[in-house]
């Protein structure tokens, strides 16, 4: 079986699966909507020093949004054995690996653009530093959530407390793609500073990581 | 080798008194911090101990995911061996010397660190074939873990008088420090909740995940100042330890390597008991009277 036609067929169905539910993108949606209004009470959104927290917060707000659309990617195939049956199944383990991060990648990217003018309403933002530099620090930024989160989330479907245990392996070596994305964001927002070298550091984290979750998750897949 | 615990246990225990003894009396007070200073011949040997014992957590991680196919163990043992001889070689070359005396490091220490990498895989391969390269890998994280607490927890205790602060965020040696207990931290979590079965790929998985991580921390902080006292052993950049300091903080990490050791020990055989117990238990209810689990320990009798 070849290699992209199992990952596009897995990718569809995914796809198609979200648009008639809804479900990961309705939650994220309204978890990250929720995360901006407790935080625009928790201080003063107008102040000029939100623009120094606010990449922070943005996000925080999608790392945490995102682990709800992570941890129903493999516990939907959980039912009626789904995952049993890719286990057996000759398809490559990486093909469908890569169809869960593209979908998440996806439903995360999305989210992102419906947020996005919410937190510019919100906080009043106006980009200081050159603005495109946000678009390279979005794209790898969510791919180094998504890769991890997808690889993290089939780990953690095979423990006994499976939601919760998606975050506590996935924060902490989600650290340095979280401080590089919320760094790059800041200094873009506040033109202090130059976001090149965050932008080379996510990409780094993110061929990393990639290379890594492709040659191990085989071994997560098949792991008895 | 099990009579040799207690005696182990005897010396251990009269090395960390005599190092407690050299660090509160013994040694000189420092020209600038006073008796605060003390602190660090606990603060440093902990670390070391525990950095070394992360170390050998990742190799027996590595090395257990590598055994299950013989064309990566292979390809994993020539790996380990072109990166022993690439980095003595490398620490010689006269652009890297130049490199390594600028951040303070001597090139010998490079070359000892970077050999240890091979001669650890091949003994830690030798010494524990099969199961017990992960039964090492849960000893080491478990030790690892405490010995990194006893880091961050006489870190900021040392820090208040010193600095005025208890903790300075982003810190690059703070930070990574904190990164690395959090990662092992996780990691011991998820040995706790997957089911035994499949536990030792997923936390093997996890261990080379952590150890990537490492060094992109410590990149994702490069910018940041650090505040935190430069190394002096065994760099030349400009401080040097008074060499009565020195011994003392050798004695103190002789004392805290036997510590570990014998911790290690102790969590290993405990382990492997544990282990043998289920076995046998498992073998029981399956029905199998006459099958016999690789008896090692007396406890398995009882189990059985």
């Amino acid at each position: 079986m070849n290699f992209w036609t199992v990952t596009f067929a897995t990718l569809k169905k995914d796809i198609r699966l979200e648009w008639r539910s809804k479900d990961a993108l309705n939650s994220m949606l309204f978890f990250s909507l929720l995360v901006v209004v407790i935080f625009s009470f928790s201080f003063d959104p107008l102040a000029e020093e939100s623009r120094h927290i606010v990449g922070g917060l943005v996000w925080i707000a999608f790392l945490f949004a995102a682990v709800v659309a992570l941890n129903q990617t493999w516990a939907r195939e959980l039912r009626n054995q789904v995952l049993d049956a890719y286990r057996v199944s000759p398809a490559p383990a990486n093909a469908l690996f890569l169809a869960k991060a593209l979908g998440n990648f996806i439903f995360v990217s999305l989210l992102e653009a419906l947020m996005a003018p919410l937190f510019v309403m919100f906080y009043n933002l106006r980009v200081l530093g050159p603005a495109w530099q946000l678009i390279p620090i979005t794209l790898f930024g969510t791919w180094a959530l998504v890769v991890n989160g997808t690889f993290f989330a089939a780990m953690s479907v095979r423990t006994r407390s499976r939601e919760l245990m998606l975050p506590l392996l996935l924060f902490p070596i989600s650290i340095p793609a979280v401080i590089a994305m919320v760094e790059g964001t800041t200094s873009i927002l506040t033109s202090d500073d130059s976001a090149h070298f965050y932008i080379v550091l996510l990409l780094t984290y993110d061929v990393v990581f990639t290379t890594a979750c492709l040659a191990l998750f085989d071994t997560i897949l098949h792991a008895e | 080798m099990k009579r040799a615990f207690p005696i182990l246990s005897m010396l251990t225990a009269i090395l960390l008194a005599y190092a407690l003894y050299q660090a509160l009396v013994v040694a000189p007070a420092d020209a600038q911090q006073g008796d605060v200073y003390r602190i660090i011949y606990y603060h440093v040997p902990s670390a070391w101990t525990a950095f070394l014992l992360f170390f050998i957590n990742f190799i027996a991680s590595v090395q257990y995911l590598a055994n299950r196919k013989a064309s990566t163990q292979s390809a994993a043992r020539w790996i380990v061996i072109a990166i022993g001889v690439i980095g003595v070689v490398l620490s010689f070359l006269p652009q890297v010397q130049e490199q390594l005396k600028s951040y303070g490091t001597r090139p010998s220490a490079m070359a000892t660190t970077v050999i240890l990498i091979p001669v650890l895989y091949f003994l830690i391969g030798k010494w524990f074939p099969g199961q017990r390269l992960d039964v090492l890998a849960v000893t080491s994280a478990e030790v690892g873990v405490v010995f990194c607490t006893i880091v961050l927890v006489t870190g900021p205790i040392w820090a208040r008088p010193v600095w005025g602060i208890w903790w300075a965020p982003g810190d690059i040696r703070l930070t990574s420090t904190l990164v690395l207990w959090l990662i092992y931290v996780s990691y011991l979590l998820l040995r706790r909740f997957s089911n035994s079965a499949q536990t030792q790929m997923l936390a093997a998985a996890l261990a080379v995940f952590g150890a990537l991580d490492v060094p992109l921390v410590y990149f994702s902080i490069w910018f940041f100042r650090t505040q935190h006292p430069q190394p002096i052993i065994g760099g030349n950049s400009g401080g040097s330890i008074d060499p009565h300091m020195l011994d003392v903080l050798m004695i103190s990490w002789t004392a805290f390597l036997c510590f570990a050791f014998l911790v290690c020990w102790s969590r290993f055989r405990l382990e492997l008991l544990q282990r043998e117990v289920e076995e046998a238990y498992a073998l029981e209810s399956l029905g199998v009277p006459e099958a016999q689990p690789s008896i090692s320990l007396p406890l398995n009798r009882r189990a059985q």
